[in-house]
């Protein structure tokens, strides 16, 4: 194959980890890649029938399905789909085991001093721009493919359960599987123009499975919306992949960091405006203000793909970016302090929404957006780690909180379908009291629950304490606090985003605790006909959900502060400091942020109470025993009515954006241009042109021999005179 | 003698293209072109004197040759042209008129 370039440089053969099993790393994403022909494959062949929709969108639902007695549609999907079943979560199954392999060889001594670089094929040579297709495997990279491959792999397997007798079963997982590969050369991608495409292939997979329903217009719509939105955000990325090698020269990651290395942060403009046009591009792929108005409506898709794409993996791709070129950032603050302004900004705004929303996925869906501004408070100020700790963790958390939320729905629509009801499988309001019949649901989605409010010991209390001191400590030391922003000094800034985050920490806890009260407490508000058929999901579904939630549980151990003694500290963070240290030092202006231990566990002191007070209060608060089915509840008024209907964001965007584009197109770009130029002057007018001359030369055709002999005449004897007279 | 002789040619030519230009008549534009026709043999045959060489009569023998069959087929569409319109004159038959 085309490998067999790989290694041919000296430096590559030189590298201690040629010999190792971690030669083997472009397997990685190329397994996938071939589950996505396997299954779009089988997705292709005939006997592929319209199966039951999707539980949580399917209008009718009370319609017969294959083997309730009375059904007389097509035969339930035929032998094929058991082939999907199979090679989906295989590919990306063996994917994750050549991970660990690769991890486990990677993390011996001395391995990972430099990344491991196979280049594969010159991309594009073309003068001066030489851009390599090349995987890159150090530390950062590593820890993504193991959570990329790690999350997929338990995401596939819930999948089998909960796509069970869809009529695009063989297609989910070929769109699944082709988003892993996508994911994975983002993320092992040596250039930005290699990680650019996998960026672009994964807003593909993104736009495919948001609309993986498409004969409903909404979810379609749904996809669009993500596609164009996140174009946006691609723009931008562009943009500064073009500034970066008109005034770096370089492209790839390596060659970018020789490039800037002799510089000094602040100085230079272009590096900031690099900044901002990358942020851009986080900002959109990642769900940041004011690009974040796609993510809620990824939710049309099915759940699992929320769990994996719009929760776990693809939207945290933002922050893998801005800790990627952590050198470019460390370089401008001004830049770095806008990222944690717009993180801590989308971090609360999203929280506040997700306070009173009554989808369960859409409560899931702005408390995304929350956590990732938390992730880009993180990076921007400079605590890289405690940004890709916090993904991390958020990874395990979320996913089993977007599965969980599948499981219910799942049960939810089953019990719905065999009682005949047509109601909304989704809303909080027609749940209640789940808990007795789903005891794995309820118990796992609990612990994640607990680690995203942030109650010790568990995963995203470490994650998130790390970051609200890495904001603290920073608002005092460091060059964001010392730049100025808009003529206010950095360091104010930083106390106010660390406030602000708290407040984000304090609601986070009420919105998680309501939506679990709401759901799996308190009496039924099912009828009474669908109680009886409300049931644990099967095995398949509730396995990945008890993993997660043992990864939800002991995740923080991957990075433990150092004063609470609770075993090894700083796993994470030593792990990878060759990639981000430099990074840190810099914008950290030259020494480690340090604090005093007395004053982290002040802090750690008031994150804990906040969590516990968040719990608490909504725990106390809210009783689900006043609440009534959807159908029946009261309109909302005043704050409460801002709240559910998302700050009317979509309404304003709607009013000021997309309504005047419309006019704007109907009447001047389609009547004006299209119709009036376009058709009008330029096809129409051409005719009429060709119509008058030929008119014009018809005319000349008297039919009369007469006067042809004496036009024939006269031109003999203007030619003889031309000749005569020349 | 040449030089009456193309003169005379001159005369001839001028006549011919005159009564095709100004007759309706298909009859006489028919003996018009042919009056052209003679014109330009009788300036080939004195060119050829003049020069010394037989390649003009040689082809005058062929443009007398051609004119004859031109001739016969020429007739023969007035006489087709007749039978369909009822009459020679070109002023009435212009079904080619754009």
């Amino acid at each position: 194959m085309l490998l067999q370039s790989a290694g041919t440089g000296a430096e590559v053969l030189a590298h201690p980890l040629a010999g190792t099993v971690a030669w083997w790393m472009w397997l990685i994403p190329l397994l996938p890649f071939l589950g996505f022909v396997a299954n779009g494959l089988l997705s292709l062949l005939p006997g592929y029938f319209a199966g039951p929709e999707d539980p949580s969108h399917d209008p009718d639902a009370g319609h017969l399905q294959p083997g309730d007695a009375g059904y007389s549609g097509p035969p339930p999907l035929d032998k094929w789909q058991r082939i999907s079943t199979i090679v989906g979560p295989l590919v990306v199954g063996l994917s994750f085991l050549i991970s660990i392999a690769v991890f486990l060889a990677a993390r011996a001594p001395g391995m990972l001093e430099v990344p491991f670089i196979q280049t594969y094929w010159a991309w594009m040579p073309a003068g001066d721009l030489r851009i390599d297709w090349a995987f890159q495997l150090d530390q950062l990279s590593m820890v993504m493919i193991l959570v990329v491959t790690g999350i997929s792999f338990l995401i596939h397997l819930f999948s089998i359960g909960y796509m069970k007798g869809d009529s695009g079963y063989s297609r989910y997982f070929s769109y699944l599987n082709l988003f892993v590969f996508f994911m994975l050369v983002l993320v092992m991608g040596s250039s930005y123009p290699v990680l650019f495409v996998g960026w672009e292939g994964v807003g593909l997979c993104s736009y495919l499975l948001i609309g993986f329903w498409f004969d409903t217009k909404a979810n379609s719509d749904a996809g669009k919306k993500a596609f164009i939105v996140n174009r946006i955000g691609d723009f931008g990325f562009m943009v500064a992949m073009f500034l970066i090698f008109a005034n770096l020269g370089a492209l790839d990651f390596a060659g970018v960091e020789r490039a800037v290395a002799a510089m000094e942060p602040g100085q230079s403009a272009v590096i900031t405006a690099i900044c901002i046009f990358i942020f851009l591009g986080c900002a959109g792929k990642s769900a940041q203000m004011p690009l974040y108005i796609w993510l809620p409506d990824a939710m049309a898709g099915p759940t699992p793909v929320s769990a994996l794409i719009h929760a776990a993996t693809m939207v945290t791709a933002g922050v893998y970016l801005v800790a990627r070129a952590g050198i470019l950032f460390a370089l401008s603050p001004t830049a770095s302090l806008l990222i944690v302004l717009v993180g801590a900004m989308t971090a609360f705004f999203a929280a506040t929404i997700g306070l009173k929303q009554w989808d369960i996925k859409k409560v899931l869906a702005y408390s995304t957006v929350s956590q990732l501004g938390y992730m880009f408070v993180a990076v921007g100020a400079g605590a890289y780690t405690a940004g890709i700790f916090h993904l991390t963790t958020h990874a395990f958390f979320k996913a089993l909180l977007f599965l969980g939320a599948g499981s219910v729905i799942h049960s939810m629509h089953h019990a719905y379908h065999k009682a005949n009801i047509d109601d909304d499988a989704q809303d909080m309001r027609n749940m209640g009291g789940l808990g007795s019949a789903m005891p794995w649901t309820r118990a796992t989605m609990w612990v994640a629950t607990l680690a995203i409010s942030g109650i010790p010991l568990f995963s995203g209390f470490f994650s998130k304490d790390e970051i609200l001191t890495g904001v603290f400590m920073r608002a005092n030391q460091g060059l964001i606090a010392e730049s100025t922003f808009l003529g206010i000094s950095g360091s104010v800034f930083m106390y106010v985003v660390y406030g602000v985050s708290l407040l984000t920490a304090f609601l986070t806890a009420i919105y998680m605790t309501r939506l679990m009260r709401y759901t799996f407490h308190g009496p039924s508000r099912l009828p009474t006909s669908a109680r009886e058929h409300m049931h644990e999901a099967p095995w398949i579904m509730t396995g990945p959900l008890v993993v997660l939630a043992v990864l939800s549980a002991v995740g923080g151990w991957l990075n433990l502060p150092s004063i609470m003694r609770l075993g090894p500290a700083h796993v994470l963070e030593n792990w990878l400091e060759p990639v981000v240290g430099r990074a840190t030092l810099m914008l950290g202006g030259g020494s480690m942020p340090a604090i005093e231990h007395s004053t982290e566990w002040m802090l750690v002191g008031i994150a804990i109470a906040v969590a516990v007070a968040g719990v608490a209060v909504a725990w106390i608060r809210l009783d689900p025993a006043r609440l009534v089915p959807k159908a029946m509840s009261p309109a909302e008024h005043g704050v409460q009515a801002v709240l559910a209907n998302k700050y009317y964001v979509d309404e304003g965007i709607d009013r000021a954006l997309v309504q005047p584009t419309v006019t704007f197109s109907r009447r001047l770009l389609w009547r004006g241009l299209d119709m009036g130029i376009i058709d009008g002057l330029m096809v129409n007018g051409t005719a009429y042109l060709a119509r008058g001359l030929s008119w014009v030369g018809s005319r000349m055709q008297s039919g009369n021999v007469g006067s042809y002999a004496w036009v024939l005449v006269f031109g003999v004897l203007l030619l003889l005179s031309l000749v005569i007279l020349r | 003698m040449i030089a009456q002789a193309l003169f005379f040619s001159a005369i001839l030519f001028t006549i011919g293209v005159i009564g095709v230009l100004t007759r309706r008549n298909a009859i006489m534009i028919f003996l018009s072109v042919e009056l052209m026709l003679n014109a330009v043999n009788l300036s080939l045959v004195a060119l050829s004197r003049l020069h010394g060489v037989v390649t003009g009569q040689v082809f005058v023998v062929f443009t007398m040759t051609v004119a004859a069959a031109e001739a016969a087929v020429g007739l023969a569409i007035i006489i087709a042209v007749f039978r369909h319109f009822r009459t020679v004159d070109l002023e009435n038959i212009n079904l080619l008129k754009g």
